[in-house]
């Protein structure tokens, strides 16, 4: 099933304009994709989050499919509730069988920090349904607080840059490595600019016989400090700079789905951004350089890994 | 005994099979009649033996339902709002701890009116460590919004775990339900009981239709939304409702259920309360202890009585006041505490109640069990003791009595 954009010009929208994302968010951006890439009804979970609350808002929604909000944590333990559901009322002949998509919508904070434990689970007892982590590297619904997802010396409400502290003290997760340690058919790490790329990636997870997972850069101009217009040029800066390269984990292969021509020093990402302003200032020197250490390292492991 | 009523949808009433079973495995035997779509459980103890023993009955097919073993009991509930947000029947099983893990969630399974069913195995809370029975796990949800029924014995959890689906999924109600029982008393002691064939539960229970689905992909409905000042209270109010007309409910059911089975609940059941002087109210399994000791106190010509609540949620307020408004002197007993509370949970409830239908007779409060510390009767027998004395008073109120306590 090829991705074109002819065709996807005139499917039904999944989801109303009329939100309250930020002008210039990703995060409509991102769910658009899956829902078009998808091409058949969803069966949607959210987490807390600003997706959530700026599209639900009561008596409003904005979906055009079903979705249900549980809590910040436990979204993808929602979705395998209603997959077995589903399954037991099939069984049974209480419903037809029907060609839907379970997923799941959530943010870093929702994937990387608290429910963590959830995601886990659900994995492992292989509900069939696709994850998607809307991940602007930070908790961007309270105010942007730090996350697991949040860079080393990234500025957030929680990592404030002080006498003492340039912002974040520490590396982020390896989420999508953490995935894909459970072994689930279908792993990958995409970005909204590489659009063809991520809604390919969107149809491969559809398809696949489990559990999948999709860990998406969600550029926030919010929380990043940069200009509304600048989303997708950020986030194609993520990719080009390899702080997040797109790569796929089918079946246990891993896969490089784009190597850059020209691979961009780290630096270019951070000058785009106003949450990194402070690392620019020659005392923070230091910290650029292990940020670049720590990516060129991360980007030969991934590399190796791929041709493995 | 058959009750004929006017809701009765069955009139005859049913043969049963006596078995010697302990009231957890009693309860799953009841989980896989009514022949849930989701289980999603999590092993606690004492609850367990109700995650074991359906998981054999999946094992062996004996059911059809979908059983996610989940990693905690925050999931399997979480879990359980999926699945009923679905459409399906849905239950769950815990106990103290699980329950507390649990907490979140609750609210977000009755504020969105999912008719979930959960057994609960009540258990006390840590610190320290504890896995016997008191109810500071019950009262820890009482105002999560969930009918709360309790059963004395394993043939009344049994009976309240199939009623407890009718009264859940009434399209008057569709709130969720906790079924109590008390842990290791009720859960592990064996007892003579009853079983109902299969196909008189399912015809009790019938068959659940959700009035949404988010499957009906056809009706797309958002579950769960953001909901602020303009709209929250209202939603709030009509939860409010449904466990007003939830009163109703838990009676027609029970009704229908005594046609069944000859086995009658009421939301109060009273033990030689007609000329009752002296009282006590009490939950769960310690009723049977208390219906020894009022048996010799009336013996003794002490005309005692006795009153078990069944329905914690919602509270039978107005049963209370005509039963025990004109009784001289009535003790509260609780199994778990409220420190610095106006009075322990039960105590609170039961006062209130009373004092504002303008019928308070005296009232003491009563501690006992606590951490599972046994309740012999002679501590009961104190404690009618202590109210006989009371009366005699007519004093102030009195501090609480810790019974079976070393101080
Ligand atoms: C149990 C719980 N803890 C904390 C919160 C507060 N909270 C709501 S959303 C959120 C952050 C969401 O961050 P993320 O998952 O990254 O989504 P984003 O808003 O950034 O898209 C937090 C901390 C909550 N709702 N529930
Ligand atoms: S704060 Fe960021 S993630 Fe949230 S709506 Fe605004 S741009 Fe989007
Ligand atoms: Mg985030």
């Amino acid at each position: 099933m090829a991705v074109i954009l002819r065709e996807l010009t005139t499917q039904p929208e999944g989801l109303a304009p009329g939100h309250g994302l930020c002008p210039g968010c990703s995060e409509s951006v991102v769910v658009r994709q899956v829902l078009h890439a998808l091409g058949k009804p969803a069966v949607v979970a959210l987490a807390t989050g600003c997706l959530e609350v700026s599209t639900t808002r009561f008596p409003y929604t904005s979906w055009q499919t079903s979705v249900v909000h549980n809590a910040f944590e436990n979204a993808a333990t929602t979705i395998g509730g209603a997959e077995a559901a589903y399954t037991a009322m099939v069984r049974r002949g209480a419903i037809q069988p029907r060609d839907v998509v379970f997923v799941v919508f959530a943010g870093d904070g929702a994937t990387y920090d608290i429910g963590l434990q959830w995601l886990s689970g659900a994995l492992e007892r292989g509900h069939r349904f696709i994850y998607v982590c809307l991940n602007n590297e930070g908790y961007m619904n309270t105010g942007i607080q730090r996350s697991g997802a949040t860079m080393l010396g990234t500025w957030t409400t929680t990592t404030p840059v002080g006498k003492l502290a340039p912002g974040k003290l520490t590396w982020r997760k390896d989420m999508t490595g953490i995935i894909a340690s459970h072994h689930i058919p279908y792993v990958a790490q995409a970005a909204p600019h590489a659009w063809k790329d991520f809604m390919t990636k969107v149809q491969r997870a559809g398809s696949a016989e489990g559990p999948s997972f999709l860990n998406v850069l969600a550029p926030c101009n919010r929380g990043w400090r940069y200009e509304a217009r600048n989303t997708m040029r950020v986030s194609q800066l993520a990719v080009e700079t390899c702080l997040w390269p797109l790569y796929e984990v089918d079946h246990g292969t891993w896969k490089l789905d784009y190597r850059p021509r020209n691979k961009r020093p780290v630096t270019e990402w951070l000058q785009s951004q106003g949450r990194f302003a402070h690392l620019l200032r020659p005392e923070n020197h230091a910290i650029v350089e292990e940020i670049q250490q720590r990516v060129d390292g991360e980007w030969e492991h991934l590399q190796q890994r791929c041709q493995e | 005994m058959a009750l004929v009523t006017r809701h009765s949808r069955l009139v005859k009433e049913v043969r049963g099979t006596p078995v010697a079973l302990d009231g957890a495995t009693l309860v799953a035997y009841a989980m896989r009649q009514v022949r849930p779509d989701v289980v999603a459980a999590y092993p606690i103890t004492p609850q367990t033996v109700i995650t074991e023993a359906f998981s054999e009955f999946v094992a062996n097919g004996e059911v059809e339902t979908e059983f996610i073993q989940t990693e905690s009991e925050h999931a399997a509930l979480s879990a359980c709002i999926g699945a009923s947000a679905a459409g399906g029947r849905v239950q769950t099983a815990t106990s103290g701890p699980g329950l507390a893990l649990m907490w979140e969630v609750m609210y977000v399974a009755s504020g969105n009116r999912l008719p979930i069913v959960m057994h609960l195995c009540a258990r006390a809370l840590s610190a320290p460590l504890n896995i016997l029975c008191d109810h500071s796990d019950v009262m820890g949800i009482r105002d999560a919004g969930w009918v709360i029924l309790l059963a004395e014995t394993a043939q009344e959890a049994y009976d309240n775990a199939i009623q407890a689906v009718r009264i859940a999924e009434h399209p008057e109600v569709m709130l969720p339900v906790a079924s109590v029982m008390d842990g290791f008393i009720t859960t592990h002691g064996v007892e003579r009981s009853e079983v109902l064939p299969d196909e008189a539960v399912a015809e009790f229970v019938g068959t659940y239709r959700a009035p949404y689905s988010i499957l009906d992909v056809a009706h797309p409905v958002t579950v769960g939304p953001l909901d602020f000042h303009d709209f929250y209270f209202e939603h709030k109010r009509q939860q409010i409702e449904a466990m007003e007309r939830a009163r109703e409910v838990v009676c027609q059911v029970a009704e229908e259920y005594g046609t069944l089975t000859g086995r009658c609940y009421g939301a109060v059941e009273p033990y030689r309360m007609e000329d009752a002087e002296v009282a006590t109210l009490v939950i769960g399994s310690v009723a049977g202890t208390l219906r020894t000791v009022v048996d010799d106190l009336r013996r003794q010509g002490i005309r005692a009585g006795m009153v078990k609540l069944r329905c914690f949620r919602p509270f039978p307020g107005r049963e209370l006041a005509a039963l025990l408004g004109g009784v001289g002197v009535v003790g509260i007993l609780d199994r778990s505490i409220s420190p610095g509370g106006a009075g322990h949970p039960l105590f609170t409830e039961v006062s209130s109640a009373l004092c504002q239908r303008g019928c308070a007779p005296r009232m003491r409060s009563f501690v006992y069990g606590l951490g599972g510390r046994t309740p012999a009767p002679a501590q009961f027998r104190q404690a009618y003791g202590d109210l006989l004395a009371d009366r005699q008073l007519g004093a102030e109120a009195s501090a609480p009595v810790y019974l079976g306590l070393r101080e």
